[in-house]
């Protein structure tokens, strides 16, 4: 069965490579088809392997096995975590394909097969990201899968917003990658060692964590934290969302965000967990005050937007920090939690944008002051807006609900009040709009004509291109199919019975080789969290709506908003100033041992 | 692994890489800003190149060198950094691409003037 876990990366690779040299040969339909059939075959595969993963599956890429210990070859590890994350982006692949079936415009002549293949490069990035048995191999999925996701981002060429926002996203992600490489060089000039398990051995060796070790704790866990976008690496995300492809942005938002908190957690839980890494309380606080901040942060900056796309933007920064903080607990319960919580997240995350997606196409805006009232007609896709915005807030029984009621319980304390509060505000913000676009409930904001009115130092969404030739005068079923097939998916992720233990297995097998069981289920205590969570974003949005002057942006608001300038050479700076503070947050750990 | 017996390769590299950012942070032309990544990412070169640095020792092709005879220099760091190359070149290309399409729509290269996405 291992042989298999090549394929996982191989598949969608040569079906790229089969667009690219065949696509300008063949109609519009055989190229998207044969496209949604790799996407599908590699989810039908990483399902199948994700079957027999336990215990893990190990693959000796070339037969280049270890000899006597030691090893040269590629090492790819398929565990439960690992593959679990591989069935998801396929899923979600499959879904941003179909959506872009009919959303996208009739791509130039003799480029048919171009986005799918580009599409399903990012896939096998992802996926060969999250079975990389060693350090290195992970950076090289790492970049490729960044490489794929800038050139997306800035497919739509003709737009000034998009290649800026590409190129952003591409400075600040590439110089992550680069202290993340860096990183990897320290760790393999103490160890000689690049497969995980094996680094955190030679580690445990060597004697208690010195300066190296923290430095390149700090350097690998910057290129990480980059990709999961953690307050203060989180700039680049706002911008690269706002103007890349719906289809781009479900995949950017619902799994590749999180792959870089998933890396965070395989790296700490294999390196840096032993006598000769980094003490737990050290990685406790790092994770809790980065993920506390990065919360924080994202709810505010959410509800605060108007352009639509940026507060679904700032609502995935705010959820990336509730994930921090639930692998920061570093108890089984707290990875289970987030585990679930990432994929109910998933679901219903690429569910919104693909309704967002609707809104741009059919209107050619996403300003939600602008769009006041006018999108009456679309019911049905309100309705789906109004279900997401419940699944963020945590109403059970979503998957969502469920990971956050477990997570919130591994967390405990004062945490727990974040945690209520920073999902709520994110669904609030997304309740209002939904009030707002789709019922015209409320007073139309003053400045909705013309999209004036904003300061300078705001986004406003209007007078976006739409991504077709012309606004859709009836949204196409595969556009509306998409986000209620995803929302069913988080739905079910919460209330099929026997999921969330499923996931609690996977997980265990990787950390503790099965010899830890948790059990995940429903508490009195998380589903009235859950509900409190509900009420309070219903609240929130309901006074947003019917009195705007209450909850009016606030001054001290406004300094928060200019940090996010649009300058590259900022979010550089911001970039450095995180390292600074992951190396001040981690350092005591280095002082005692 | 011997421990490192020379810190200034690995100074270089940290200053290497620091001047890079400085250079990207301060930019005011985006190819520029570009070329101040690739610096950056040569700091990663020297880096892995003195981790895998051996005093004496020669370059670890085996076609006129007896396996054992004598000290080679580490190969796997050398892999890497080849790697590393081609993934650079391959972004460097990309964000060349962009700059020049920034260029054609907003008609600056100069960052401080691109200020659309703000918020």
């Amino acid at each position: 069965m291992h042989h298999l876990l090549p394929l996982l990366v191989a598949l969608p690779l040569l079906g790229a490579a089969l667009l690219a040299a065949c696509g300008r040969l063949v109609p519009r339909p055989v190229a998207e088809g044969a496209a949604c059939a790799v996407a599908a075959g590699t989810a039908v595969l990483a399902v199948l392997l994700l079957t027999h993963s336990s215990p893990p599956l190990t693959e000796w890429v070339g037969g280049w096995e270890p000899v006597a210990g030691h090893s040269v070859g590629i090492a790819l590890t398929g565990d439960g975590p690992g593959l679990g994350t591989a069935a998801l982006v396929s899923v979600l692949t499959l879904a941003a394909l179909a959506y872009s079936w009919r959303s996208f415009d009739e791509p130039p002549h003799g480029h048919a097969g171009a986005f799918p293949a580009l599409v399903l490069v990012f896939q096998a990035g992802m996926c060969g990201f999250v079975i990389a048995g060693d350090l290195f191999n992970a950076f090289v999925w790492f970049e490729l899968m960044s490489v794929v996701a800038y050139a997306l981002t800035g497919h739509r060429v003709e737009e000034a917003r998009a290649v800026q926002g590409a190129l952003t996203f591409a400075v600040v992600n590439s110089l992550g990658a680069y202290a993340l490489l860096m990183g990897i060089a320290l760790l393999y000039a103490r160890t000689g060692e690049l497969a995980l398990a094996r680094i955190g051995g030679a580690l445990d060796a060597h004697g208690p964590p010195d300066a190296l070790v923290l430095t390149g704790f700090v350097l690998v866990l910057t290129g990480l934290l980059v990709k999961a976008a953690a307050v203060p690496f989180h700039f680049w995300l706002p911008d690269a969302h706002a103007v890349a492809p719906t289809p781009v942005c479900m995949l950017l938002s619902g799994v590749m965000v999180e792959l870089g908190v998933l890396g965070v957690w395989r790296v700490y839980d294999t390196v840096f967990s032993g006598p000769g890494g980094l003490p737990a309380t050290d990685a406790e606080r790092v994770l809790t005050v980065l993920g506390a901040l990065t919360a924080a942060l994202g709810a505010l900056m959410c509800w605060h937007q108007r352009h639509i796309k940026r507060l679904l933007a700032y609502s995935t920064v705010a959820h990336t920090g509730l994930f921090l903080l639930g692998i920061g607990t570093l108890t089984p319960e707290g990875d289970d939690g987030v585990a679930l919580y990432v994929v109910g997240h998933a679901g219903v995350k690429a569910a919104l944008f693909a309704c967002a997606g609707i809104l741009l196409d059919r209107y050619g805006s996403v300003d939600e002051h602008v769009l006041h009232g006018r999108a009456r007609p679309l019911r049905g896709v309100g309705a789906m807006v109004v279900v997401g915005a419940l699944g963020l807030a945590g109403l059970p029984p979503f998957g969502t609900a469920l990971g956050k009621s477990v997570t919130e319980e591994a967390v405990g304390g004062p945490l727990t009040v974040l945690y209520v509060l920073a999902s709520a505000v994110t669904a609030a913000a997304v309740l209002r709009v939904a009030a707002r676009v789709f019922w015209g409930l409320g007073p139309a904001p003053e400045d909705a004509g013309a999209g004036g009115g904003a300061d300078a130092y705001e986004t406003t969404g209007a007078g976006e291109e739409p991504e077709t030739r012309r606004p859709l005068g009836r949204v196409p079923d595969t556009m509306t199919a998409v986000p209620a097939l995803l929302l069913a998916g988080a739905l079910a992720a919460g209330a099929v019975p026997g999921f969330g233990t499923a996931v609690a297995r996977a997980m265990s097998e990787a950390t503790s080789a099965g010899l830890v069981h948790t059990s995940v289920h429903w508490t009195p205590l998380g589903v009235g969290l859950g509900l409190l969570s509900t009420v309070l974003a219903v609240v929130l949005a309901a006074v947003a709506v019917g009195r705007p002057g209450l909850l009016a942006v606030p001054d001290w608001v406004l300094p928060l908003r200019r940090l996010q300038s649009g300058h590259v050479g900022d979010y550089v700076a911001w970039l450095l100033v995180g390292t600074a503070l992951l190396g001040a947050l981690a350092f005591p750990g280095v002082l005692s041992g | 692994m011997s421990e490192p017996t020379h810190v200034l390769p690995y100074l270089v590299a940290a200053w290497v890489f620091l001047a890079g950012c400085y250079g990207l942070a301060t930019s005011r032309d985006l190819v520029h800003a570009v070329g101040c990544l690739s610096v950056c990412q040569a700091a990663t070169y020297v880096l892995l190149l003195a981790v895998g640095y051996r005093d004496g020792a020669t370059a670890p092709v085996f076609s006129d060198l007896a396996p054992g005879s004598r000290p080679v220099v580490d190969p796997v760091v050398q892999a890497l950094a080849l790697t590393d190359v081609v993934v650079g070149a391959t972004v460097t290309a990309l964000l060349l691409a962009l700059v020049v399409q920034v260029a054609k729509r907003h008609g600056t290269v100069d960052p401080d003037e691109l200020s659309e996405l703000r918020g």
